[in-house]
């Protein structure tokens, strides 16, 4: 019977979260790395029992750990994150240049052919890479040099790669996203980069039609479908069918579209994850309810999903990397808060469990579907 | 290169709580052999070299520079703001006190 393992990242510390194919009798496991922070934790399609997992601490820096056995035991790779050759400058909050200085990964992404290949998504931001299970990191240098770079900023909460998505029909094409960059394109495996934020609009920015500047929150893709994407903007949720060129506003009838995480269903490339909150100011759920909004159109057309949810006096927020569906036929859907909430849906979003609650506050949410 | 006249002290340090596991010993204090004068800056690479897990957490990967939220005691006195080159006193290398890298006490 096929099992399903979720990979928790929160504020001080990981957990372990496992299941059978029902979904309904939950292990938890943890704290792993207690006390740190794990922004990511993501395990190799090519072989489940190796995950890397990224920890943080404003004390002790950046660490990778790995584990080899499903995250039973852990050990750490290297931490050697060094750009490669000049650093330059870019913008600041205030508008000045500011040097590229390294503070953390804040995504990892392993290769969907080898083991012991991962991207890294790097603030300030860079793409690394290793071949070696993390034992060496050299960057992708092309992305920190595009020519753009120098009019780069920071989001609120740094400027970090945050996504990374790799074309499975394409092992050269990449897709990641940088907030408060937007979003690139690779079609040489990392080498050259392409801004594809044509189409995003948002509030105040001097020049409508800039290259880049975008705040974006997160992409998605289903592996059947590389030329279509899914964004959630810092404020809109958006979709492209030709692979960044152009993007359309899909937000429909949203009661807000700001947010961090999008997902797509397992199953159905058209079917769609978000989780809105209230405002940009207001980094909590709209109306005191925790709402999923799924889309079975690719967007425009929302339905709220409830079922199970809190539907009063709740004010948590869901981040960026903290949704992620199963392949199980039923897709499951999984999500964790802010307030250290992780649930689960076993019928693709029609209804949910809570899994556990009291966790520190949930910065990622990874599954894995295990034969 | 170690010359054979030179000094091997062993240094007693004091680890924090998370290097301490990062390191995977039994103790928070570790004992590393330090080759020459014993300063902050020859401690840290003799316990760099015998913990590899541990470079880049205490100090810079390239300049060296100590984390900013790290801090440097020994025999009652701070030294994280002097030179990583300034040498310590002797009852460090004698190994009477011990070298103490301590997390600020900073965050929430």
């Amino acid at each position: 019977m096929s099992q399903v393992r979720v990979l928790v990242g929160t504020k001080k510390g990981a957990f372990i979260l496992t299941s059978d194919g029902a979904r309904k009798d939950w292990q938890i496991d943890g704290p792993y790395f207690g006390g740190l922070e794990i922004f990511h934790m993501k395990a190799s399609p090519v072989n489940a029992n190796r995950i890397y997992a990224s920890q943080c601490s404003d004390w002790f820096g950046q660490v990778i750990q790995r584990s080899n056995d499903g995250g039973q035991t852990w050990d750490a790779v290297s931490n050697k994150f060094l750009y490669d050759g000049e650093t330059g400058t870019h913008l600041w909050y205030d508008g000045t240049p500011h040097p590229w200085a390294f503070k953390r990964i804040w995504h990892l992404e392993p290769s969907l052919t080898c083991a012991d290949t991962v991207y890294a998504g790097a603030e300030d931001a860079a793409l690394f890479k290793t071949t070696d299970g993390g034992q060496t990191w050299n960057e992708l240098k092309g992305l920190r040099r595009h020519p753009s770079s120098t009019q780069w900023n920071p989001g609120a909460g740094g400027m970090g790669v945050h996504t990374i998505l790799l074309d499975p029909s394409n092992p050269l094409r990449i897709y990641i996203a940088i907030s408060a960059a937007g979003a690139f394109r690779t079609e040489d495996g990392g080498e050259t980069w392409t801004p594809i934020n044509k189409g995003l609009q948002s509030k105040y920015m001097p020049d409508p039609n800039t290259e880049v500047g975008f705040c974006v929150h997160n992409l998605a893709m289903h592996p059947s479908r590389p030329d279509v994407l899914f964004m959630q903007l810092h404020w809109n949720v958006m979709r492209t069918d030709n692979g960044g060129d152009l993007w359309t506003n899909v937000s429909g009838n949203l009661p807000t579209d700001f947010g961090f995480p999008i997902e797509v269903h397992a199953h159905e490339p058209n079917t769609v994850y978000v989780v809105p909150i209230k405002s940009d100011s207001e980094h909590y759920v709209h109306e005191g309810k925790l709402r999923v909004f799924r889309s079975r159109t690719g967007g425009t057309d929302w339905e709220p999903l409830t079922d199970g949810l809190p539907q009063r006096d709740c004010y948590v927020n869901v981040l960026r990397d903290a949704m992620s569906v199963d392949t199980l036929d039923g897709c499951g859907v999984y999500f964790g808060t802010t307030g250290g909430q992780v649930y689960a849906s076993a019928d693709g979003g029609d209804s949910w469990n809570t899994i556990v609650q009291n966790l520190p506050a949930v910065l990622s949410i990874e599954v894995q579907t295990l034969p | 290169m170690i010359t054979p006249d030179a000094t091997i002290s062993s240094v007693r340090v004091v680890l924090p709580f998370h290097l301490k596991n990062l390191a995977k010993t039994n103790s928070s204090e570790v004992t590393v052999e330090v080759v020459g004068c014993v300063t902050s800056g020859s401690i840290l690479d003799a316990l760099e070299a015998r913990y590899p897990v541990l470079s880049g957490t205490i100090r810079d990967h390239v300049t060296h520079k100590r984390r900013p939220l790290l801090r440097f005691f020994t025999c009652e006195q701070d030294f994280s703001h002097e030179p990583p080159d300034t040498l310590l006193p002797p009852a460090v290398a004698s190994g009477v006190e011990p070298f103490l890298i301590v997390g600020a006490v900073a965050g929430g």
